[in-house]
């Protein structure tokens, strides 16, 4: 029963979007019921195969159909896809529980939920497929599901976002077939770890440079990397609350982050010795992402926006800690893909709930919330806590091992900017709690009442879960993170285990 | 949404009929001649959409022809999902072939395993779902209530 | 290898369209443009001089001559998407135009900063 559970990852959300349609005619609220059982569900088994790797095999393979591996499609599951499989069904379910109450605001419920089972289904299959037609296929069932999403509410400035989100999005997702195109040309077969043999013998020659070159620019529309972000800061704040949580905690990074570095690390098999440009600029990226985003949240006026162009810095933090590229780097940048998973989504969802029991975002009219609301004050002032590297919370480790990567490398410049800018950081996310949850002495507080158990149910637990890694650090990086770090570093060594050879 | 002129209508009245069974045969043959699912389902598809676009239709019927397309591509899809796991469920692999189904001789009709149950299911859901596209961007006034 | 240069070209062209286009149906167009030129480099990829197509049929025929039919499959994975991405994009397109009362999109620029 070990390696079996691998298509039900897939299944589960699929199914239950097939579902959702068919018992809402019945019924109106099924839909809620389907889609959080789901959710719930697909929590349990990405726990079960995390704790599955934890112990005797270090990767779970699957055959779907029982074809060969160079003719079917293969499933994979080691440490790095066990780490962005508990991050995305840990913060789906949060969404969807923070959603029960919060789509009361919009029609169509049941659509809502069907296009987040889909949604949850194409995140999870990026994580867990083994084969790179399937990558993108998967890739583009959850980007399109996200457009219909973004522009669910069908106002004004979520529709425009959502287009200009789709257009955008869609050139990079073209870009990403394009050079699968080319590397199917010269591999003649689809499976990533045959591919990485193949790819070994190649060389490193012009025709090589071009597909990582034409990879590297989709996937640097889906993680929002500084020159192509402009989509990012309109999409996000528009989405509704729980969307945007899942959105700029988990889908920017495990569609682009994650399968950026599982074709570039383990297919392609760069490394930092034998590739420095390619993680020079990477570096150059992310250094130009933490800056503009930085800069830009500073002078923000609404929530969400802020929040957003604070996404935008902290996937610069990943970038360079993958640009480093030696191993604290590398586990400093997936443990911060846990730690901004849930503590962006635990922000934004405070910020839905804001809006949800005061109905605005504009900083300047909100004011002196903490005495109405204070499970939301507290909760966000400790997500914020965590994101701006404070210890003894989550981010703090994160930041800590980029920084230590940095010095290790010997890049000192860029370890003084890093904590340079998770200064900024606070500064900003501090702004936000000053202005908004406590009061100013000149102005009144905005009246209001708290939010429904649900939805603090749901921010709850994602303060849980970051205290808990924040505090519980060490077992997380030994077991889960630093294997994970591992996969990534052990290159082409991926094909052995897969291919078991 | 209005109709078209008689002749279009007469014209229609023949074709519709042609293109059903022209998508079925492209979705049936799917194992052994280009085609199958995909482009099945998209003739089956127009075949809907040439009735509609000709003869018009109130908007209580067109309420119904939506209804029943959402059921019916809804259907399609948790058939395939069922199909999918049938291997699954039988103790061996996902999308099983050969074991669960019965490889018949090669190029008859009933062979290939899971190919034809899974592009008959694909043709009912591409279908329904295309006629419920085109009837949602047609008159969307309805289809927004929910 | 004339017609993967033609590809390019039309992936270009459609990229222009994309850029430079102010009314959101070129722009639409413009996209499936890309869309096409994208799917054809892709079928093209399994092209090979005196190929034949890829059925097993009655005649007996020299196997090692099929073109290849892999891409051919990826191909209609792919137009697949492409529909389902441009029925979305068409819908916006529709609510935009409902709300803002205009499809040039140097008027529709209210997210600003």
């Amino acid at each position: 029963m070990d390696a079996n559970i691998l298509p039900l990852f897939v299944v589960i959300p699929m199914a239950t979007a097939f579902l959702i349609p068919l018992l809402a005619k019945l019924w109106q609220r099924s839909s809620d019921l389907t889609a959080n059982a789901a959710g719930a569900a697909l929590l349990g088994i990405s726990v079960y195969g995390a704790a599955q790797l934890f112990g005797a095999n270090p990767v779970l393979i699957y055959r779907m159909g029982g074809w060969a591996s160079s003719l079917g499609i293969t499933l994979v599951y080691d440490h790095l896809t066990a780490l962005v499989a508990l991050a995305v069904n840990a913060v789906g379910l949060a969404a969807l529980l923070f959603s029960v109450r919060y789509i009361d605001h919009y029609t169509g419920r049941w659509k809502f939920f069907s296009l987040f089972m889909l949604v949850l289904a194409g995140l999870n299959g990026v994580a867990i497929t083994g084969d790179i037609f399937n990558l993108f296929v998967f890739i583009e069932i959850s980007a399109v599901s996200s457009y219909a999403l973004v522009a669910f509410g069908t106002d004004f400035d979520e529709l425009e976002a959502g287009f200009k989100y789709m257009v955008i999005g869609e050139i990079g997702g073209t870009a990403i077939l394009l050079a699968i195109a080319l590397l199917y040309a010269k591999a003649s077969t689809l499976n990533m770890a045959v591919i990485s043999e193949v790819m070994a013998g190649f060389g490193r020659t012009p025709l090589f440079w071009f597909i990582v070159a034409t990879f590297l620019v989709g996937f640097a529309v889906k993680m929002a990397m500084v020159p192509f972000h402009a989509w990012l800061p309109d999409a996000h704040p528009s989405a509704p609350a729980p969307v945007s949580a899942l959105l700029s905690g988990v889908f920017i990074k495990v569609l682009g982050v994650y399968a950026m570095s599982r074709l570039m690390f383990n297919v392609f098999g760069l490394s930092r010795d034998t590739a420095p440009m390619f993680f020079n600029l990477l570096l150059g990226f992310g250094v130009l992402s933490i800056v503009a985003g930085g800069l830009l949240a500073y002078a923000q006026k609404d929530y969400k926006r802020l929040l957003a162009y604070s996404s935008v810095s902290q996937i610069g933090y990943i970038l360079i800690g993958l640009g480093i590229g030696n191993y604290w780097g590398i586990v400093g940048a997936l443990f911060h893909i846990l730690a901004h998973a849930l503590g962006k989504g635990l922000l934004f969802l405070t910020a839905g709930s804001v809006e949800h029991a005061t109905g605005s975002r504009d900083l300047d009219r909100l004011s002196g919330l903490e005495k109405s609301m204070p499970v939301t004050a507290w909760s966000h002032l400790l997500g914020s806590l965590s994101l701006a590297g404070v210890p003894p919370f989550a981010g703090f480790f994160s930041k800590l091992f980029i920084v230590v990567g940095a010095v290790y490398a010997k890049m000192y410049w860029l370890a003084i900017l890093a904590a340079l800018f998770s200064t900024i950081t606070l500064g900003y996310l501090v702004k936000v709690v000053n202005k908004a949850f406590f009061t100013h002495k000149d102005r009144e507080s905005t009246p209001t009442r708290e939010v429904p158990a649900t939805m603090l149910i749901a921010m709850l637990g994602l303060v849980v879960l970051t205290m808990a890694l924040g505090i519980g650090f060490k077992p997380v990086l030994d077991r889960l993170v630093g294997p994970a770090a591992n996969v990534l570093l052990q290159g082409i060594g991926y094909a052995q285990g897969v291919l078991g050879r | 949404m209005r109709g078209m002129s008689p002749i279009v209508q007469v014209i229609a009245r023949l074709l519709a009929g042609m293109l059903f069974l022209f998508g079925t045969y492209v979705v049936l043959h799917g194992h052994l001649t280009p085609g199958g699912g995909f482009a099945g389902g998209v003739l089956i598809a127009a075949a809907f959409i040439l009735m509609s676009l000709a003869f018009g239709s109130v908007e209580h019927a067109e309420r119904n022809s939506y209804t029943l397309s959402s059921v019916v591509e809804s259907l399609g899809g948790i058939l395939f999902v069922s199909l999918a796991l049938a291997g699954y469920v039988a103790g061996t692999f996902f999308f099983q072939n050969a074991s669960v189904y019965g490889v018949g001789s090669p190029l008859a009709l009933i062979s290939g395993g899971i190919i034809l149950p899974a592009n008959i299911a694909i043709g009912i859901k591409v279908g329904a779902g295309l006629f419920a596209m085109f009837l949602a961007l047609g008159e969307s006034r309805f289809v927004m209530k929910d | 290898m004339i017609a993967l240069f033609a590809c390019m070209l039309l992936l270009l062209i459609g990229l222009y369209a994309v850029v430079t286009k102010r009314n959101i149906i070129r722009i639409i167009i413009g996209f499936s443009l890309v869309e096409y030129a994208v799917n054809l480099f892709f079928a093209l990829v399994g092209f090979k001089h005196n190929g034949i197509p890829p059925i097993i049929t009655e005649v007996a025929q020299s196997r090692s001559n099929f073109v290849d039919p892999v891409p051919q499959a990826l191909v209609l994975t792919a137009i697949v998407i492409g529909l389902a991405t441009t029925a979305l994009m068409l819908a916006l397109a529709m609510r935009i135009y409902e709300k803002y009362r205009t499809f040039d999109i140097t008027e529709i620029r209210r997210l600003k900063g």
